[in-house]
């Protein structure tokens, strides 16, 4: 499944406008297959609309997101959705779900109108309760989950579109440290492409291969997390006060914070 | 996965279907859900059955019986033509359009709550109830189209208007559902201003006892006509939402989660929408504006089949349709000579019902 897809899910230099502003100037971005790629930077930056905009939600003004090469416009809805799946930040609903009726969700793009699920359905179904942990919780109710379960399950659904690309837009934002580590490790081991918009540099050092830092809609910083996550960069992007040393797990840059400005 | 591997994926899925213990399984699943469809259908046809027997004249079931056979064409009816008449002509057409009626109402409230994401949204919430209701007061107390246009087809033609200025209105204002929502509520409002603005001025004490009674719901004197237009609809709009269930399932969590699971989001409203405000049109022109049919029994049939709306469609239209043939049933004996409005009965038995729904599903904080 890891095997090296040419093309992919890529970016090419795309822009979005909201009431008059630019909020994404000309960004490019081509995920390695197989990979977890960090998007930082301050609110308002842009990680967001990007995600948006490589998931086919929204539509770029100007650039092109392409999808194996192919204008992701042409490609067809459904289609995209076999190949790229999305978990949001938050996800809130009023229906009264279980666990495994908001997985099975993640079939949709799999079914004509008309059809009962198939057994490659309940397969695939099946997969991603057990890959996230959650074969035993297949009948809870979604409402009486915690957060970081909530998230886990849409990850569950996610891994049921069977996608190769996964975009997380701050899939850790409402959860304690325990589920935010938990979290990222699960999307980590998983044999996709993942793009992952977060808040937290150092869980971004920690857990992404690559790192693109974001600021006014713009690209300004792209690498490994060590050629990223530097104290000039932190000052220059996020305004604050940073102590960068080389000792975080695995050798990655672990960040502290000081008071004052830079 | 690899493209040979996705090549190779639908041979496999084609084997694991076949295979002998999974072929089984999903067999014994369609006997049920065809034991469970039948006996719903059965249940339809004896209330229709029974209630039609129900009124000031004794009739048996073997009279309806009797009567149905001989307008099918199979038999000579053994009744005097005065019980035939009250069979064929007054209680079955009532008793079949209040089933069409209640199933129609039940599956717009379903498709509405779903596609709005809004628990209290019901067939009425783009205005439609209300137009009708304006076009109705306009042709019987002012007269406009001077006997031609009938009280349906004013209410239609109404009801067509609010819609349209409710898309209008929402699509100006930027097409998202909670715009959609308040652009109907904003066209209610003006038009419940305006009928009531007609009858106060303009109507008299009959007519507006008249317009009360059926702004209120009201299934007496309906003929076979409004049946077999209302029934054609009802089909249609079904079929519709039938072919759209699973992309209904994908509006759970939000617009832009359906996005991302392959629905054409814009599409799949304007479609939804515009079926389900015809059907609730038509079945407002042919009974009147019978509330809270379409806000209950969504919530009821939930509580029944949960949330999938391949099944919960059906089983909603079914419950509807059982529900207002018993309802109109009560309505027009309970205070007998006299009728209630069926939408005074549907309220009156709806709310508790509603709240003791909404218990039972309550939810820990």
């Amino acid at each position: 499944m890891t095997r090296a897809v040419p093309g992919g899910l890529r970016a090419d230099r795309v822009s979005r406008e909201a009431g008059g502003r630019l909020i994404l100037d000309g960004v490019s971005l081509a995920p390695p297959p197989g990979g977890t790629i960090g998007l930082i930077g301050p609110n308002g930056s842009g990680k967001s609309t990007l995600l948006r905009i490589l998931a086919g939600v929204l539509a770029p003004d100007a650039g092109l997101v392409t999808l194996d090469d192919d204008p992701l416009t042409a490609v067809g809805r459904r289609t995209v959705a076999r190949r790229v799946a999305v978990v949001d930040q938050h996800a809130v609903t009023q229906v009264e779900l279980s666990v495994v009726d908001v997985v099975r969700l993640g079939r949709i793009p799999h079914r004509r109108a008309w059809s009962a699920p198939t057994a490659a359905d309940e397969r695939a179904v099946r997969e991603a309760l057990e890959r996230t942990g959650l074969a035993e919780r297949r009948d809870q109710s979604w409402h009486t989950l915690s957060g970081g379960e909530r998230q886990r399950v849409q990850i569950a659904r996610a891994l049921a579109q069977q996608p190769r690309e996964l975009l997380l837009d701050e899939p850790t934002n409402h959860l304690d440290i325990q589920h935010q580590l938990e979290l990222l490790s699960l999307v980590t081991s998983l044999p996709l492409t993942a793009v992952v918009a977060l808040h937290d540099l150092n869980l971004a050092a920690m857990f992404c291969d690559r790192i693109v830092v974001m600021n006014g809609g713009r690209v300004v910083a792209g690498g490994t997390p060590a050629e990223v996550i530097t104290e000039e960069l932190i000052a220059d992007v996020y305004r604050v006060r940073a102590v960068v040393t080389p000792d975080g797990p695995r050798g990655r840059p672990s960040v502290r914070f000081r008071p004052g400005r830079p | 996965m690899t493209d040979t591997e996705q090549a190779a994926a639908p041979r496999e899925d084609a084997a694991a279907r076949t295979g002998p213990g999974l072929r089984r399984i999903r067999g014994i699943r369609g006997i049920r859900e065809g034991l469970l469809w039948t006996g719903g259908l059965l249940l339809l046809a004896l209330s229709v059955a029974v209630a039609v027997t129900i009124g000031p004249a004794r009739i048996s079931v073997a009279d309806v019986w009797s009567a149905v056979a001989s307008h099918l064409g199979a038999g000579e009816s053994r009744l005097s033509p005065i019980r035939d008449g009250i069979i064929w002509n007054l209680r079955m057409p009532r008793t079949l359009l209040a089933a069409v009626c209640g199933a129609g109402l039940a599956v717009c409230g379903t498709v509405m709550q779903s596609l709005l994401r809004n628990p209290l949204a019901d067939p009425f919430v783009l205005g439609v109830s209300s137009g009708a209701s304006t076009g109705a007061v306009v042709v019987v107390v002012l007269g406009v189209g001077g006997g031609a246009v009938s009280l349906s087809a004013g209410a239609f033609i109404g009801a067509l208007c609010s819609f349209a200025l409710v898309m209008l209105l929402s699509h100006t204002l930027g097409g998202s559902t909670d715009r959609v929502v308040l652009s109907g509520v904003a066209a209610m409002q003006l038009f419940s201003a305006l009928t009531s603005f007609v009858v106060m001025t303009a109507a008299d004490a009959e007519q507006t006892r008249g317009v009360l009674f059926w702004l209120l719901g009201s299934l007496g004197g309906v003929g076979w006509s409004d049946v077999w237009i209302c029934s054609a609809v009802l089909g249609v709009t079904l079929l519709v939402c039938l072919g759209h269930a699973r992309t209904l399932d994908a509006f759970a969590f939000g617009q832009d989660a359906a996005a991302t699971l392959g629905v054409h989001v814009g599409r799949t409203r304007i479609v939804l929408l515009c079926a389900t405000a015809l059907l609730t049109a038509a079945l407002v022109s042919s009974a009147g504006a019978i509330g809270f049919v379409g806000l209950v029994l969504p919530h009821a049939a939930r509580a029944l089949t949960g949330s999938g709306h391949r099944r919960l469609l059906p089983v909603t239209a079914l419950a509807g349709a059982v529900f207002l043939v018993w309802v109109d049933t009560l309505a027009r004996t309970v205070l007998d000579p006299q009728e209630v409005p069926v939408g005074v009965v549907t309220a009156l038995i709806g709310v508790p019902a509603f709240v003791l729904v909404l218990h039972r599903t309550r939810r820990t904080p």
